[in-house]
């Protein structure tokens, strides 16, 4: 299959949301009207999404999508379109940006807009949305299919969102040293949320989720290098680059699921992986352990079984007790009793998966009874295992996955 | 709130499924069922017939009508439902996206319409 033509779409796609994220950013950054901002641009960024997969990227992008915007503006039927403020805020790019976009490039204030959109101020949930729509030009639509919500909710909580950044003030600026920690914490959640959600795509199938995944890694590119002395921001974008890698492992060729301790490292994309492994050694020498760099070195440990031919689960399980003592969701929890399982056996991780059954939250999170089902399977349990195969199954949306767990369940009855 | 999971599928297709693959497909209810039971989330819920078994019902000109066959004929035809109690439409956006039927055909969720909100008592 000739790939090409996808590539290049790809391409056009990525600059026409680079330019028009960097616009939006600076425009908001000067009028903190985000919503102003998407509007005055909105004709023209769909006019590129329509016309640079065919023509290519022109030379100056954001010069181009200014004088597509100015055009339109001229047009009356679109003036009556067109809001109060997204008129205002075209005058205002249409005399200042150009102006300066005539001999150097317009500056960057994205990391500025995600700092705003990702400010304590705003509503958690909407974040990762708000970011995803703001910078990248994502529709309602597309963020409720990739969240799983609906789009009149989110399309509703994003509004309400922007009118928030306008109303309550919420400042367009990278934080101080002293508070930079707790708010790049928002940030780098917001992407991780975005990346996390494009992973889980089944098969790489669903176009939308799968760029998510791309977009994800593109935001933890811009962070890491517009912040390169960030540790966690290093550490995030190699957490994202171990899971990438391994993303064409994930299948076989019928399309059925492999988990990740039986998948072929012939498959893994190895420069992605040496990339991810440069980033984490590099966090390292900053001397500043956190969240995602404990997360990557789990990773690297994973994949380090290519050179090896071994897992190392006692380093695993290191990681994951000091990733619970400093981030204890209960995700990491299950984490450590499956890595505690393979250190110590199936009773001692049994025993870590039950201390959580109290949690409500898990009752209904797959990955719980798809831990405790392998080990007591492990254990001879049938019975019990085959329940909380049931429960796997019953909470699974992924087919692929789905038909995985039916083929363990299956095996018990033999 | 209360939510009606309405199952649409390829009755054609489904006629067609190998007798392995169906085993398969009932088993995964199965466990779709009982994952909402066990949350807590299950009111109730069934599997039609295919839509060949269906009869409509219509009284025009005082003359009762009744017809062979479903009152659209679509090539996606309900085939099963579920109703469940769910906290707001992300919660239910997400137990439908588990229901084996999203990744086959299309599941449509619909808000019941309880009697306080459709007559408030005034």
């Amino acid at each position: 299959m000739d790939t090409r033509p996808e590539i290049a779409r790809a391409a056009a796609e990525a600059a026409a949301r680079q330019s028009y994220g960097k616009l939006v950013a600076w425009l908001a950054a000067r009028t903190r009207d985000v919503a102003g901002a998407e509007d005055a641009l909105a004709d023209a960024f769909a006019a590129a999404l329509e016309r640079w997969p065919r023509t290519g990227v022109p030379e100056k992008p954001e010069a181009w999508l200014l004088a597509v915007a100015r055009r339109r503006r001229v047009d009356a039927v679109r003036r009556r379109l067109t809001s109060e403020a997204g008129r205002d805020h075209l005058k205002l790019i249409a005399e200042e940006a150009e102006a300066r976009m005539t001999d150097e490039d317009l500056p960057d204030e994205r990391l500025r807009l995600m700092f705003a959109c990702a400010h304590p101020a705003i509503e958690a949930g909407v974040r990762a949305p708000l970011i995803l729509q703001t910078i990248l030009g994502f529709d309602a639509a597309t963020i409720a299919s990739a969240f799983l919500v609906s789009p009149a909710t989110i399309g509703q909580r994003l509004v309400r969102a922007k009118n928030r950044i306008r109303e309550t003030g919420i400042p367009f600026r990278v934080p101080e040293r002293a508070e930079l920690g707790e708010r790049l914490d928002a940030v780098l959640e917001a992407i991780y949320a975005a990346f996390a959600e494009g992973w889980t795509d089944p098969a790489g199938t669903e176009t939308r989720r799968r760029n998510l995944a791309t977009e994800g890694i593109w935001l933890g590119r811009l962070v890491a290098s517009l912040l390169p002395e960030e540790p966690e921001a290093l550490g995030l974008l190699s957490l994202m680059l171990f899971a990438e890698a391994r993303r064409a492992a994930r299948r076989d060729t019928a399309g059925e699921y492999v988990p990740l301790a039986e998948q072929d490292h012939a498959l893994w994309d190895h420069a992605l992986v040496d990339e991810a492994e440069t980033l984490l050694g590099r966090a390292a020498t900053m001397g500043a352990i956190g969240r995602y760099q404990l997360e990557a070195a789990v990773q690297s440990a994973h994949v380090a079984r290519r050179l090896s031919g071994r897992t190392d689960w006692a380093a695993i399980r290191a990681l994951y007790e000091a990733l619970f003592s400093i981030a204890g969701s209960p995700v990491v929890a299950i984490n450590r009793a499956v890595a505690i399982a393979e250190t110590e056996g199936a009773v001692a991780g049994l025993a870590a998966l039950y201390v959580l059954g109290d949690d409500k939250r898990l009752n209904d999170y797959q990955p719980y009874w798809a831990a405790r089902a392998g080990l007591l399977a492990r254990l001879g349990q049938a019975p019990q295992a085959l329940e909380a195969y049931d429960r796997a199954i019953g909470l699974e949306r992924d087919p692929a996955v789905r038909r995985f767990l039916q083929a363990k369940r299956a095996a018990l009855m033999h | 709130m209360r939510y009606m999971i309405m199952i649409y599928a390829n009755e054609a297709a489904l006629a067609n499924v190998p007798a392995e693959a169906r085993v398969q497909m009932s088993a995964a209810y199965g466990a779709y069922t009982e994952a909402l039971k066990k949350s807590g989330t299950w009111l109730a819920g069934d599997r039609l017939r295919p839509s060949q078994a269906t009869t409509s019902v219509r009284i025009a000109d005082g003359k009762t009508n009744v017809i062979d066959g479903p009152y659209a004929d679509t090539k996606e035809q309900l085939a099963g439902f579920y109703m469940i109690e769910a906290a707001d439409i992300d919660t239910a956006i997400e137990w439908a996206a588990r229901c084996p039927a999203a990744s086959t055909g299309t599941v449509e969720l619909r808000p019941i319409w309880e009697m306080d909100e459709y007559m408030p008592k005034s």
